[in-house]
């Protein structure tokens, strides 16, 4: 069977491909996004950290023979533990300055982490075995059962950060904070630790997202640093205000990119750049975002 | 009304917007039961000195005392679990939360809270509109809802920082009866206001703001002496 | 600061105060061109062109970041285009090294004038972003791109001559070139920034909203501070092509990004020279530490962190603050 002059099967497998990147795009700009609410940084160590929840799965493996779903808990809280370190040691002395410091202040430490990574492991990527092998039949294509769990945890885990944001207390005092932070801390809420959790809880699934990764890609110290730059153009397209907004331009983007394999392979890097550059012609706030 | 009686005492107090010096050495005094009111113009430094005493003011010197505790290197987190909360000027509704989520969001700080169902007995259209976004709901009703809030946290002492601001007079008018009745159920209220009318139905004293720092006080007794004098400093 | 829109307004003090400084940093340029000069008798004459080229460019993001407040972290994209465009005329085409530099200038300027239209219409950490995603764009164009030699880069641009007058393949002269388009492009950014032009720059950059309601349409002027900052370092990209024979993606990367912002800061982001102090120190560490290239990325953040938490002024910003402490006494 043909679709556009196009096997059915190739086009299927760009999709899911699209979809699997799509997981981990949802997954980091959400994670962006619930830290930007709170507290207005434009975390940059983003990738590094998922680079660095990938290489802790490793670790956890190499070194204490912790397999994937031991690692899929205990990784994202690690990364979570160092990011509220972080926090709590120097981002926290950024809040009455520009905002810019913080971006420049976690470029620093992205830099940092990869270097360190780099110099211990070295650049080349190292192979993490794969906990799902075999491969599912979904009636119109076979799937490699891995890819299609990636894309169901990515799915659930967005699912689950949504309700407990719009659904339970702690999310109502995060939407309250994002608006006026000042005003909650007068209410009696604790918000220095409640920015250092929402902090943690943000890498943390970066870190999650980075375990996730490892069995599909490699483990390399470079993995974070060149996603996350095309995370910054999902959430211009998505827009930063929103939750849902992250979430859904990170798996339309991540399926138009597969689309775009498909039907022009030389563009497949770049149409997400290109439909940020729409979006930022045709709607500077981005498809969800309010205008700030 | 010495200083060792009273509920709050605010003593020299000084703040800062970053580098502009705002508040000149504020002092105050509000006993248990009180309704007392901040009178001034515009931009004399009456909602600064809330925010100050809230500690919502990065800098700030001076002395703060709540009910014998001193509260001036306090974050503002923990000055409000001793049992102040704050309504501040525009009502500070969220948007992103429906009524019911805004009228739950303060976290109960004090020993004897009003139950929800009490406090949404005294405001039943905030329970009709339970599930409107917070901003949606008019200028009188945010109002209602932003004192019913601080009313089920079990806090003793409120500052309002003017509620009657924008609202029509007949809302103006229940107001009033909602802040006398939370005097009898024995609230001590700090009242900034402009509306010199409502504030004198319902104080028992006037502290006049002027320039960062209290100039006169004047005690609803001497209200008739005093109103040419208020006229003077409200320039009205 | 009160004075930045009118300075027929500011008092007389502060006028020759202005004059006083201008006067200083044109003076401290003197001498840094004089050491630069001397500084090949003692040190790799590379490393002092290396020097040169990123100050060039660290000085035309100065313009942005410093004195107009936006902050790019895309610029290594006018940077490398310049590189690439520079490279090619001359490799490709046999044009002399102006030519190249003009070249060089004239394509960043346009690339310059596409993304700021687009840039500048957000603010703050946003513009950071879209620049960002830009340059990443331009990286993977120059991957797939026929005539940027891909991965290897642009390899062996040859030297020649530079205004008919110096002929590059001797070191000493192609030294002098880089010196010469250095100083150039330094007046070009100190005659902007103490033009009208460059006070309304300054007047958008304290308050935007202000400088709106004095009736200025500051999305061009804007525009126009980023078009000239592309275009000056496009021309620094062209010389570093031209001076180390080679134009590859690492002058097009988010690390060139990072890097060039990392000078301005260690310098003094909005201060005349600190670009350059800034330039000088982070090649000078490099330099030091080539052969163990791993610690660079990690000694670079740890400066980037060192320098936002603990000397945001910069270098030259630190030392201008202490002077004028001393000087109110």
């Amino acid at each position: 069977m043909e679709i556009f002059g196009i096997p059915a099967q190739a086009l299927y497998g760009q999709l899911a491909l699209g979809l699997v990147n799509g997981a981990f795009y949802a997954l980091l700009s959400l994670g962006l996004a619930i830290i930007f609410g709170l507290l207005n940084l434009i975390n940059f160590a983003h990738g590094a950290q998922y680079m660095l929840g990938a290489y802790v799965a490793w670790m956890l493996l190499s070194y204490l023979g912790i397999g994937f779903w031991g690692a899929l808990i205990l990784a994202p809280l690690v990364v979570a533990m160092l990011g509220m370190a972080l926090e709590r040691g120097l981002l926290r002395h950024l809040r009455d300055v520009d905002q810019i410091y913080g971006l420049l202040l976690t470029f620093g430490v992205a830099l940092i982490l990869e270097g360190l990574v780099a110099q211990t492991y070295g650049w080349s990527g190292m192979p993490y075995p794969n906990p799902l092998p075999g491969s599912v039949d979904l009636g119109f294509m076979r799937m490699p059962m891995y890819r299609l769990a990636a894309i169901a945890i990515s799915l659930v885990v967005c699912l689950a950060v949504w309700i407990a944001i719009e659904r339970t207390k702690l999310g109502a005092y995060l939407r309250a904070a994002s608006e006026d932070a000042d005003m909650v801390q007068a209410f009696g809420v604790n918000i220095p630790r409640l920015i250092m959790l929402t902090y943690g809880f943000g890498v943390g699934l970066a870190g999650l997202a980075g375990v996730v990764a490892a069995p599909v890609y490699q483990v390399s110290p470079a993995m974070g640093s060149n996603l996350i730059i095309v995370v910054f153009a999902v959430v211009v397209i998505g827009g930063m205000g929103s939750i849902a907004g992250s979430v859904i331009a990170g798996f339309g983007l991540g399926l138009i990119e597969g689309l775009t394999k498909v039907f022009y392979p030389a563009a497949s890097t770049t149409v997400i750049f290109f439909i940020m550059i729409l979006i930022l012609i045709f709607r500077p706030s981005g498809l969800f975002g309010s205008t700030r | 009304m010495t200083a060792d009686t009273a509920m709050l005492s605010v003593r020299n107090l000084h703040a800062w917007y970053g580098e502009s010096h705002v508040l000149h050495g504020v002092t105050l005094h509000v006993n248990r039961g009180e309704v007392v009111t901040l009178l001034g113009r515009n931009g004399a430094g009456k909602s600064t000195t809330m925010r100050a005493i809230m500690g919502l003011m990065k800098k700030r010197s001076g002395s703060i005392t709540y009910e014998g505790r001193e509260a001036i290197t306090l974050p503002s987190h923990q000055i409000a679990r001793m049992g102040i909360a704050y309504c501040p000027e525009h009502r500070g509704i969220f948007s992103r939360l429906d009524v019911q989520e805004n009228l739950e969001l303060p976290p109960v700080i004090g020993a004897y809270p009003l139950t929800l169902d009490r406090v949404q007995a005294m405001f039943p259209r905030l329970l009709e509109r339970r599930h409107s976004p917070g901003t949606k709901l008019s200028g009188g009703e945010q109002q209602m809802l932003a004192i019913a809030r601080i009313l089920r946290t079990g806090a003793r002492f409120l500052l309002l920082d003017e509620p009657t601001e924008g609202l029509a007079p007949i809302i103006v008018k229940h107001l009033g009866e909602i802040i006398g009745s939370l005097q009898s159920m024995g609230f001590t209220i700090l009242l900034v206001e402009q509306n010199f009318r409502f504030a004198s139905a319902l104080a028992d004293r006037h502290y006049v703001v002027e320039h960062g720092r209290v100039v006169d006080e004047i005690a609803s007794g001497e209200l008739a002496a005093g109103s040419a004098r208020m006229r003077v400093y409200l320039g009205v | 600061m009160t004075s930045s829109t009118t300075t027929l307004a500011a008092p007389q003090s502060e006028r020759r105060m202005t004059q006083r400084r201008r006067m200083a940093e044109l003076g401290l340029f003197a001498a840094i061109v004089l050491m630069l000069l001397l500084a090949p008798l003692v040190m790799n004459p590379f490393v002092v062109m290396k020097i040169m080229c990123f100050a060039m460019f660290a000085l035309a993001l100065n313009l942005l970041m410093g004195f107009t407040g936006i902050v790019s972290f895309g610029h290594a994209m006018f940077f490398g285009s310049g590189a690439y465009a520079g490279g090619y005329a001359i490799k490709a085409l046999g044009w002399p090294l102006e030519a190249g530099i003009l070249l060089a200038a004239a394509s960043a300027a346009l690339l310059g004038l596409g993304t700021g239209v687009l840039a500048v219409r957000r603010h703050g950490i946003y513009t950071a972003m879209v620049t960002l995603a830009f340059a990443q764009m331009l990286l993977f164009l120059a991957i797939q791109a026929p005539f940027t030699g891909g991965e290897d880069g642009l390899q062996s641009i040859p030297r020649g001559y530079f205004l008919g007058l110096l002929d590059t393949r001797n070191e000493f002269q192609l030294f002098l070139a880089t010196l010469i388009l250095f100083v150039v492009v330094f007046l070009i950014v100190f005659r902007t920034v103490h033009s009208p032009f460059g006070q309304t720059l300054k007047a958008i950059r304290e308050n935007e909203t202000r400088a709106i309601s004095l009736g200025y349409r500051t999305n061009r002027y804007k525009l126009a501070a980023f078009v000239l900052s592309a275009a000056l370092s496009g021309a620094a990209g062209a010389m570093k092509a031209a001076v180390f024979e080679l134009a590859s993606l690492t002058d097009v990367s988010w690390h060139t990004s990072g890097e060039v912002v990392l000078m301005n800061l260690v310098g003094g982001i909005g201060t005349m020279l600190g670009p350059i102090a800034g330039a000088a120190m982070i090649i000078g560490i490099q330099e030091f530490l080539s052969g163990i290239e791993d610690w660079i990325l990690v000694i670079n953040g740890v400066i980037f962190v060192v320098v936002v938490i603990a000397f945001r002024k910069g270098i030259v910003g630190e030392i201008i603050g202490f002077l004028a402490r001393h000087e109110g006494r």
